[in-house]
Parts: C-alpha cells; sequence; structure tokens
C-alpha cells in the first residue's frame, strides 16, 4: 500500500524535519517487551500463588524477575549518562511518565525480587527445612515476607505494563501521540499475552488452564484494541504503522497474535503444542512493542508527519469557528 | 503573591496549570523579583549573517556539529538548531508566487479576526492591523524584489510557558528559572533522551554519545576536532542563563547587527512585536505575523516570540504545536482504566479456571 504522497501539499524547510526522535535505541525497544512480560508475569504468579499451582508460581516469579532485570538493564545501557541512572530516583514528577514508571519499575522489582528469591531457596530443597541459600536466620523472614511480597508485585504489574504507553504519548512523537488515548489497551494487552506465553513455554499443562484463558483474552484485546487505535489515529500519523519494517512488524505481530490464541484454545493442554503456542504469543509482543517503536522513530524524521496533522487540526478548528487559540497571529 | 489564587490549588495544579495562560515563573515558587525574559527576533530585518550563531558557540563553548558540509540550501550549513547549536539561522529564496502566497496567507489571518491585543495591555497599536486595499505595493529594499526574496530567520529555543522538555523530565535536570526560561542542569542529566521527544519543536537534543547521533560523525576526523564536553546529556539554548544572573544581554541579542534578536522583558517584546507587525501590515507586507505571542495557543505562549513573513512550516516550525502533557490526564485515566482491565482478565481467568 503505497500513500499518495503527492497529493496532500505542504510546505517544509528543505524536507527536514520538524520534531527531533528521542535517542532511544534497540534497548528501549526490547524494555517495551521485557517491561510487559515482567507485568503480566506479575499477575500470574499471585493468581498461582492465590489458587496453590506451585510451578507456574514459580516460574511465574522467576520469568518476572528475569524480564524487569533485563529490562531495567537495558534501560540503563541507553542512557547517554548510565553512571547516573539513580538520578532518577532523587525526585518524583508527576508530569514525567518516565519518572513515575522508574517509581512503579523499581517498586516491582522489590516485590518480586524477594518473592523470587524465596523461589530460589526452596528449589532443591525437597521439603526439608533447609534451603538452597545461605540465609540462616533470614528465612524465616524471608517465607513470612514472601506472600505479601507476592502481592505487592502484583500490586504494581499493571502500572509497570501499561506505563509504558504514556511514556511514548506524552511525547510530540507524531505517531507515538497520535495514539495516546488507546495505546495503553494495546500495551496491557501485548503484556498478557506475552506472560501468558512465557507460562506456557515454562510451566506443566496441568497448571496452565488459567494461563491460557488469559492469552486469549490477551489476543483478542490486542487485536481489537491496536485496530481501534490505528481507526481513531490521524490518518496521516497512522501510515508508517504500515510502512517498511515498522509495518512488517505490525502485520507479523497481528498474524502470531491470532495464531497464538488459536493455539492456546486448541493445543494448549498439548506440551509441544503450549510451547509453540507460547513463543507465538511473545513473539506477537515483541512485534508489536518493536513495530509501534520504530514506527514513532520514523514519523519524527518526517516533517509530513508533524505538519499535515497539525494543519489539519489547525484547519478544523478555525472552520469551527475557533480563531483565538492558535500560535500564529496577525498581531 | 499578586497571581489569582486558584492558580496554585492543587486541582489546577493537576488539571489547568498542564496548559493555558499561567505564569510560569510563580508557577514553579519564584518570588517573582523578575519578570519574565525572552527574545523577539524580527525576522523582517535579519540579514543572514549567523553572528548569532558564532557568538552563541563562543559563549557557550558549544563543539562543533557535523562535518560543517555545504548543504546546497542557500547559505545554511548548520541545518537546525540541535544539542551544539543553540541558534540557527534558516534561508529560504523564494519567487513571485511563493511571496504571493505568504501575503494571502497572511492576509486570511488578519481576516480570521484575532484579536490582536490581549489583556487590555499596553499594546494599543496592535489594533489597525488590516491594511486598506489601495495601500501602495510594500517597498523592497535589495536585494528583494517583487521577483525574488530571500527568508532568513534566526531559529531559538522557544522557553514555553509549557515546556514539554521540563515536563516529561524524569530527574529534575530541566528547571525553570527565576526568569522563566528552561535550562538543563547538566550535572543532573543523565541523558534518558525523553525531553528530546517531548519537546513540540525539535529543539533539545542529546549531544552525541556515539550511539545515536544525527549530526555527528566521530572517527572520521576532518580537520581539528577537541573533546566534546558535556557529552551524553540533553543541551538547548539557555537564553544564557549565565549572563542573565550578571544582568548581562545573551550573546546571540548583544552581538546581532541588526537588532533582529531583541532581548527584554517577555510582555515588553511582545508589545512591541505587535506593533512592529502593524507597521509592517500598514507597508501592505501583510505576511507578516507573529508566531508564539498567543497565550491561548497549545503551549501556552513562548518566550521567545518571532515575527516571520511565511507560514511557519516554511522555517521548518510546526504550524500547531502542542505540549504533549496538556493531554496527560486523558492518558493516564485511560492507562488506569486499561490497567483495571488487565486485572479483570487476571482473575476472570483465575476464577474460570479453578473449578
Amino acid at each position: 500500500m503505497v500513500p499518495d504522497v503527492e497529493a496532500e501539499d505542504f510546505a517544509s524547510y528543505y524536507g527536514r524535519a520538524v520534531v527531533k526522535p528521542p535517542p532511544w535505541g534497540h534497548e528501549v525497544a526490547a524494555y517495551l517487551f521485557l517491561g510487559g512480560v515482567a507485568g503480566g508475569s506479575g499477575l500470574i504468579a499471585l493468581g498461582a500463588q492465590l489458587t496453590g499451582r506451585d510451578a507456574l508460581r514459580r516460574n511465574a516469579r522467576l520469568g518476572g524477575l528475569a524480564s524487569v532485570a533485563l529490562g531495567g538493564a537495558a534501560l540503563v545501557k541507553d542512557l547517554g549518562r548510565p553512571e547516573r541512572f539513580y538520578n532518577m530516583l532523587r525526585t518524583i514528577k508527576l508530569t514525567s511518565p518516565m519518572s513515575i514508571g522508574s517509581w512503579v519499575l523499581t517498586a516491582y522489582s522489590a516485590g518480586i525480587g524477594v518473592a523470587a528469591v524465596a523461589e530460589v531457596d526452596r528449589l532443591g530443597s525437597r521439603g526439608s527445612s533447609r534451603g538452597l541459600l545461605p540465609l540462616g536466620p533470614l528465612r524465616p523472614v524471608l517465607q513470612a515476607v514472601e506472600p505479601w511480597a507476592g502481592w505487592e508485585a502484583a500490586a504494581f504489574s499493571p502500572p509497570l505494563a501499561a506505563y509504558t504507553a504514556v511514556l511514548l504519548s506524552d511525547t510530540a512523537n507524531p505517531t507515538w501521540n497520535a495514539m495516546h488515548r488507546d495505546l495503553p489497551f494495546v500495551f496491557v494487552s501485548s503484556a498478557t499475552l506475552a506472560a501468558a506465553g512465557l507460562a506456557m513455554v515454562t510451566t506443566p499443562t496441568r497448571e496452565t488452564a488459567p494461563v491460557r484463558a488469559l492469552a486469549v483474552i490477551g489476543v483478542v484485546g490486542d487485536v481489537v484494541a491496536m485496530r481501534l487505535t490505528e481507526a481513531r489515529m490521524d490518518p496521516v500519523a497512522a501510515e508508517p504503522l504500515h510502512q517498511g519494517h515498522p509495518g512488517q512488524l505490525m502485520r507479523w505481530a497481528e498474524r502470531l497474535a491470532v495464531g497464538g490464541g488459536l493455539g492456546a484454545l486448541l493445543l494448549g493442554s498439548n506440551r509441544a503444542g503450549a510451547i509453540l503456542t507460547g513463543l507465538a504469543l511473545l513473539g506477537a509482543s515483541a512485534a508489536t512493542r518493536v513495530g509501534v517503536f520504530e514506527a514513532g522513530i520514523a514519523s519524527a524524521k518526517d516533517p509530513r508527519y508533524t505538519v499535515l496533522p497539525q494543519r489539519r487540526r489547525l484547519e478544523a478548528r478555525r472552520a469551527a469557528g475557533v480563531t483565538d487559540d492558535s500560535i500564529t497571529t496577525a498581531g | 503573591m499578586t497571581s489569582s489564587p486558584q492558580r496554585h490549588s492543587t486541582g489546577d495544579l493537576l488539571g489547568h496549570q498542564l496548559h493555558g495562560p499561567t505564569d510560569p515563573i510563580r508557577d514553579v515558587g519564584w518570588d517573582g523579583t523578575h519578570a519574565r525574559k525572552g527574545f523577539f527576533t524580527d525576522t523582517s530585518i535579519c540579514i543572514g549573517c549567523k553572528a548569532c550563531e558564532v557568538a552563541c558557540k563562543e559563549w557557550n563553548r558549544n563543539p562543533r556539529d557535523g562535518d560543517l558540509e555545504i548543504t546546497g540550501w542557500s547559505y545554511d550549513n548548520s541545518q537546525s538548531l540541535g544539542a551544539s547549536t543553540w541558534r540557527h539561522v534558516a534561508f529560504v529564496e523564494q519567487d513571485r508566487e511563493a511571496i504571493e502566497a505568504a501575503r494571502e496567507s497572511g492576509r486570511r489571518l488578519v481576516s480570521l479576526g484575532m484579536p490582536t491585543v490581549r489583556d487590555g495591555g499596553a499594546g494599543s497599536e496592535g489594533g489597525g492591523a488590516t491594511p486598506s486595499p489601495d495601500t501602495p505595493l510594500p517597498p523592497t529594499s535589495p536585494p528583494d524584489t517583487p521577483e525574488f526574496r530571500w527568508l532568513m530567520a534566526s531559529d531559538v529555543c522557544k522557553h514555553c510557558t509549557h515546556a514539554g522538555c521540563l515536563d516529561v523530565c524524569p530527574t529534575g535536570a530541566l528547571m525553570r528559572t527565576e526568569f522563566g526560561t528552561v535550562v538543563v542542569q547538566d550535572d543532573v542529566c543523565n541523558g534518558c533522551g525523553t525531553c528530546v521527544a517531548g519537546c513540540p519543536f525539535g529543539v533539545v537534543e542529546r549531544r552525541s554519545d556515539g550511539t545515536a547521533a544525527p549530526t555527528t560523525r566521530r572517527g572520521e576526523r576532518k580537520g581539528e576536532q577537541p573533546a566534546v564536553p558535556k557529552e551524553g546529556v540533553a543541551q538547548k539554548c539557555t537564553l544564557c542563563y549565565d549572563r542573565l544572573r550578571d544582568e548581562e544581554t545573551p550573546a546571540c541579542a548583544k552581538t546581532c547587527p541588526t537588532t533582529s534578536i531583541r532581548f527584554g522583558d517577555h510582555d515588553e517584546l511582545v508589545t512591541s512585536a505587535r506593533a512592529r507587525v502593524a507597521e509592517l501590515h500598514a507597508k501592505g507586507m501583510t505576511e507578516a505575523r507573529l508566531y508564539g505571542a498567543n497565550e491561548l495557543d497549545g503551549v501556552g505562549g513562548t518566550g521567545s516570540v518571532f515575527l516571520l513573513l511565511d507560514e511557519p512550516e516554511v522555517y521548518g516550525l510546526p504550524p500547531d504545536p502542542r505540549v504533549p502533557t496538556a493531554d496527560l490526564g486523558v492518558m493516564f485515566d485511560r492507562a488506569g482504566i486499561a490497567a483495571l482491565g488487565m486485572i479483570g482478565a487476571a482473575v476472570a481467568a483465575f476464577v474460570g479456571a479453578r473449578r
């Protein structure tokens, strides 16, 4: 699909971009994916904790910790001055999704970290009172706080999955900003199906019935939310989601999600089928995140995506009789 | 405190303060001993000498930006604002058709009947902006002719009333000064890059750290290349904060030979900018218009106001910028609903599968 670029004429300064893309590498795209996996895993771990699914609880906690650790490391690596990463935690700014996200990430990590350490300690202990880790008198303390740590991680799981949508949308980036109403629904769905996929890969099928249901809900939410998002965007600002590499990724994201959803329904009780399905779901989420990320970067590099939607909304307001809120005035 | 009290209530902090007219200095708690400072860049008298670019680089010790290549865009070799280019002079060459189009778009602005003076301010000259149809053709001073003109405009950070960069900064490195300007504290910034995405004007940039650098080609040395200071942190115009604190004029305004760049109290600059537009309109130059002088616009008005002679996008400026944080309430609401939906899905899945 080649859009009719010539049909809409617009002025620019030698074709140069108006806004700048953030200097974010694929570490940030990877974090969008890993943070989602972590967020979904925190909820699954609590569900397993409350319904007595021990293997699912252990795997979701360990998966959550691994995801958040890798994701956090990717974020720090992407900074211009990684050694100053802790400056994020020297203040709280309600107007900064990055600030709120840093605190959500920290709070989640604390809970899932404690819960996962308890799981590691139990590994190989085979019911004896001795654990794997040299905890000494701290072991009873750990075991006492463990369930509460599971609750704490779960409490910060949905914000962890959702805030990255606000982080991208609360920018002047044409494509990300145009998604600001609906992107959170895409991202929580993507997080849910990815974490469910990871659990289907790691956990025996006798414990994954709720996870398979969750995968199906996540897939439906993801596909519907992404289509609604695009339908409600400015059509020009939506173009980068269909073009080039991000366009390919977005198409694969939907295919893999639908395949994974069907797999969860039909193959989920078969171990090999569950693993394949889980991988498809993880792939779907990764493709969605990288696709949205790359589409936004592309939209910032071409003045078309800044100028045309802004012209359109300015003209629409003028046509509606609103003439007092333009940055350009006759005097 | 002379500003209206409701401006400081909690509800306004979360609702009103993120957009709309306000006093940015009092909003952040300064006592208001200084007036808001700004630039008025009158592009109608810019001669494109680039002295502002040079003075800015010299004073702020900004490193070279790129390989100084000729762009083929008239006399523009600095390309755009960036981490190391805090003043950028744009050059646009236009023919008769483009001049006519610019004049017509300016006429249209006048006919929209936009209020020319707000708040009953002192700028009473702004009113008579509409030129009569029989006004003689505008004078053209060399090298401009009716067939050809050069647009030259020195762009700079807008120091917005509602600054997207400042709002989204997670470390507090970006701050609002007592002069109402927006400054990066380079010893606090950790180079997360969020501000770069937050700026509706594409001004702030992270100074090259070698991983994501559109403007420098490190390693390909071309001539002398000293070490780059403040690498990896966000950088942009400070409105010469250090000079302001010593009651000096910013370097670019001080050096500008034609007074195209004027520095002063923001309110006075806006008043004289309106008077200047009225003067040009009276000469038939209906293409003259102001950019950033309207506190009702998407960023609450800018600290740096421009007089332009064509549509903003011709100069590389956004035609309808909006501070992204203006919609933050909507975004948080939607994210909250989405998060609740995620919890609901998990509850449904586990309860449904429990048996």
